[in-house]
């Protein structure tokens, strides 16, 4: 284990009984603001099922999508999904194998954002469907040529790994909220019995789960980067300029770690508030987090470099006419303050240390999430609007393309779903992983010591 | 062009025979069907249905599902196998046409479509600034490498041994892979529910007229293969009266006027005037060739390039755009 201690807020005395209660304590109590939040959430899925039951109703139409914007928000959302859910790995696995022990406390973060973006990425394509109702007909006449298969194959793929990725650390953690939340409701502790399936952290037993966490660690790194290539090949496969890219996939990888770790520094801020963590998400992780913000933005910055350079320098027929639009016509606003406020601009801020504190750095990773959400819109639809042939014959408003209330409602629905999934998990399991931080300050003895 | 009397001593194998066999046999398989497919089910014991001889006669409900899947089924098998020994082809001559649109019509009247729906397409083209504007008839180029049927992912659309590249809106999931990966923008998708009365949409679905079109699944030029299969020339080709368009098969190496019902010789009519398909750098390989805008003696008269609405006025649902 790590030699120097990275909880400096936590003292050296600091005794292993303070930690598990730190942990646990905001576990005991519901609070008021805690229900409303949770009905605020529920309210706007409700909205969204409701937008999308008229959706079911009335057809596609009531989205703003035509035929020369066949796919729209809800391909960008998929795209943002996946792309956030991306961070798990990152995290859990990268850093570990690396044997980047800070992340520690932040592993769990992650992995409940991987969860719960994997599976609104999930949504978003049955969303997008025009015909839900034979969502079997890609298991049962599935063609292994079409990159929607991969997609189909490898998200599910990862929405199981994720899932055992996080339940596989908790188990120690909810043996200890087995023995130690007596006061919980029923329903609760049933949970906590059943799931932490007999942990009684014998010596076999830690190292059983020690494996186990290592095998899938290393297990979530292909399927990790394969996911976001798979994506990105939507695009790519097609004939089609500003899509038809062979760095599609890297680029694409790049900028989901640039979304995965703004999501994770707003989510440690948010939850060092609500939790009383400042002696665990301390001054520090911040700093270190948006340390590998700042490399996954450079990186994503290389590759849009890459990504615009290269077919703006040449400036071919179609490519030329799609930049012409990016760069200066109808989206141009959209797309520098995107490229300004989302990557620039954050770049140059957090090279000082101050905006690496949990507040500032909190605010600019605000802006590089939205950045994320609007570039993947900006990569959707635009291209779609630049055919071979001139758009004709068809009402002017196939031409652009705005979403209406009913993708907007839906696509709230979505983010509210993933922030409910991880608002009720973290009801119920501590989000900073219990034994692991106590591993680390070098509390061995006591967990072969308990039971 | 050309004048008409020209090449008629030329083998002047008429298009409409050589597929006459097929079109008997046609007949015949749809003869053995019964056409109480066409009825809806409705619920109850016994339903009373007009047989082909003009009979009333009384059916148990289940029996007519069972007929129009088995209707459906041979639908869907002979319009995935298509017609042996040919492979369709379409040479379009831009140089005749006037933008009469009777072949954009014709198409819509067929398949079933909304105003604003076009399997074929009319565009108004102007290559560089400085040379003269001309119309161009645009239909799905039915692609001997085609990307959109790579990328589906159900095998819904697919390409037949005859070369048409065809839908099975029975079973397309409505992901639009293929919308965005067709690069002449030849597939439309059914974002509203169609103006169907409820007898219409319970026809039986004809996977080579793509009708009854269905809510939430894609449309396009289908080289108008029921025509085919009855030996007739595509709906739009018959249409023109300007003879824009020639129809024929690759392997005859023969091609048809649809206006003159003149026949050629395909690979002269293509040597003689240089014709051409579009985007040769994509790989696609497009079955409908061009033959150049030359030589025009009639005038260009630009129309408008928008429809101004989406709906048809008789329809009644609206978007909440
Ligand atoms: S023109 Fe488009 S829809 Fe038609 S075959 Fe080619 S790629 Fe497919
Ligand atoms: S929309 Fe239908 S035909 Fe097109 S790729 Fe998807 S399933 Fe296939």
């Amino acid at each position: 284990m790590s030699s120097a201690p990275l909880h400096s807020d936590l003292s050296d005395s600091t005794s292993y009984e303070k930690i598990r209660e730190d942990l646990i304590r905001p576990l005991h109590k519901n609070t008021f603001g805690n229900q409303v939040w949770i009905r605020f959430l529920i309210i706007l899925i409700l909205l969204g099922a409701f937008a999308y039951g008229h959706q079911l109703i009335k057809g596609l139409g009531v989205t703003a999508m035509r035929d020369y914007s066949a796919w729209g928000l809800y391909i960008s959302n998929f795209v943002f999904w996946v792309a956030v859910s991306l961070i798990g790995s990152l995290i859990s696995s990268i850093l570990k194998l690396l044997n980047q022990n800070w992340s520690t406390p932040i592993t769990r973060i992650s992995e409940l954002i991987a969860v719960g973006a994997i599976t609104m990425a999930a949504a978003s394509i049955v969303i997008d469907m025009g015909r839900p109702d034979r969502v079997l007909n890609i298991p049962l006449h599935g063609r292994l040529q079409s990159p929607i298969i991969w997609d189909f194959f490898i998200v599910n793929t990862y929405l199981v790994i994720s899932l055992i990725l996080l339940y596989l650390p908790l188990i120690p953690d909810i043996a200890i909220l087995r023995d130690r939340m007596t006061n919980a409701p029923k329903w609760q502790k049933k949970i906590y019995e059943l799931l932490s399936i007999g942990w009684q952290g014998t010596q076999s037993q830690w190292k059983l789960l020690k494996r186990a966490i290592l095998v899938m660690i290393i297990l979530i790194l292909p399927v990790a980067f394969s996911i976001h290539t798979v994506t990105s090949w939507l695009f790519a496969v097609t004939p089609r300029a500003g899509w038809h890219s062979t760095i599609f996939g890297p680029y694409f990888v790049s900028g989901a770690f640039v979304a995965g770790a703004s999501a994770v520094v707003i989510a440690m801020y948010v939850f060092r508030k609500r939790q009383n963590l400042q002696a665990y998400l301390t001054d520090k992780h911040f700093n270190k987090m948006n340390l590998l913000l700042i490399l996954t933005m450079l990186l994503y910055a290389y590759f849009n470099i890459n990504e615009y350079l290269v077919a703006g320098y040449t400036w071919q027929r179609l490519d030329g006419k799609h930049l012409q639009e990016l760069f200066l016509g109808h989206e141009a606003p959209l797309f520098w303050l995107t490229q300004i406020l989302g990557l620039v601009l954050p770049i140059i801020l957090l090279l000082f240390r101050p905006m690496r504190k949990p507040l500032p750095s909190m605010i600019i990773a605000i802006f590089v999430l939205i950045g994320a959400w609007i570039k993947r819109f900006l990569i959707v639809i635009p291209v779609q609007f630049n055919p071979q042939f001139p758009i004709q014959n068809v009402p002017e408003h196939f031409t652009h393309y705005i979403p209406t209330y009913t993708e907007i409602v839906v696509t709230l629905a979505t983010l509210a779903t993933a922030i409910l999934i991880i608002t009720l998990l973290v009801r119920i399991f501590p989000v900073v992983p219990i034994w692991e931080v106590a591993h680390e300050k070098g509390f061995h003895k006591i967990f072969k010591a308990e039971k | 062009m050309k004048n008409k009397g020209k090449d008629r001593t030329e083998s002047r194998r008429d298009f409409l025979k050589n597929t006459a066999i097929l079109s008997a046999g046609a007949m015949a398989v749809s003869g053995l069907v019964s056409s109480c497919g066409d009825q809806p089910a409705e619920s109850g014991e016994k339903v009373a249905l007009l047989t082909a001889s003009g009979e009333l006669v009384e059916v148990d409900p289940s029996q007519i599902k069972k007929v129009r899947k088995e209707k459906l089924g041979e639908l869907q098998e002979r319009g995935r196998e298509g017609l042996a020994g040919h492979h369709w082809v379409m040479v379009i001559d831009l140089s005749k046409c006037k933008n009469a649109r009777k072949c954009m019509a014709a198409c819509q009247g067929a398949h079933e479509l909304r105003p604003y729906q076009h399997h074929i397409n009319v565009l108004q083209m102007q290559d560089t600034p400085s040379t003269a504007p001309y119309y161009m008839p645009k239909p799905c180029y039915h692609c001997d490498n085609p990307p959109c049927t790579k990328v589906c992912p159900v095998n819904a659309t697919f390409k037949r041994q005859d070369g048409i590249v065809l839908i099975d809106n029975e079973r397309c999931i409505g992901c639009r892979f293929c919308v965005a990966a067709c690069p002449y923008s030849a597939r439309m998708f059914q974002w509203f529910e169609p103006d169907y009365t409820e007898e219409q949409k319970n026809r039986v679905y004809d996977v080579e007229l793509n009708v009854p079109q269905k809510r939430g699944t894609i449309t396009k030029c289908l080289f108008s293969a029921d025509r085919l299969r009855k030996g007739q020339l595509p709906y739009c080709v018959s249409a023109c009266p300007n003879g824009v368009y020639w129809f024929g098969d690759k392997l005859e190496d023969a091609v048809t006027n649809g206006t003159s019902k003149e026949t050629r010789k395909f690979s002269e009519l293509i040597k003689e005037n240089a014709g051409y398909t579009y985007f040769e750098d994509l790989g696609t390989k497009p079955q409908v060739y061009y033959l150049p805008p030359k030589n025009r003696t009639f005038d260009y008269e630009p129309v408008d390039k928008f429809l101004k609405e989406e709906q048809p006025s008789t329809h009644h649902e609206s978007s909440t755009h």
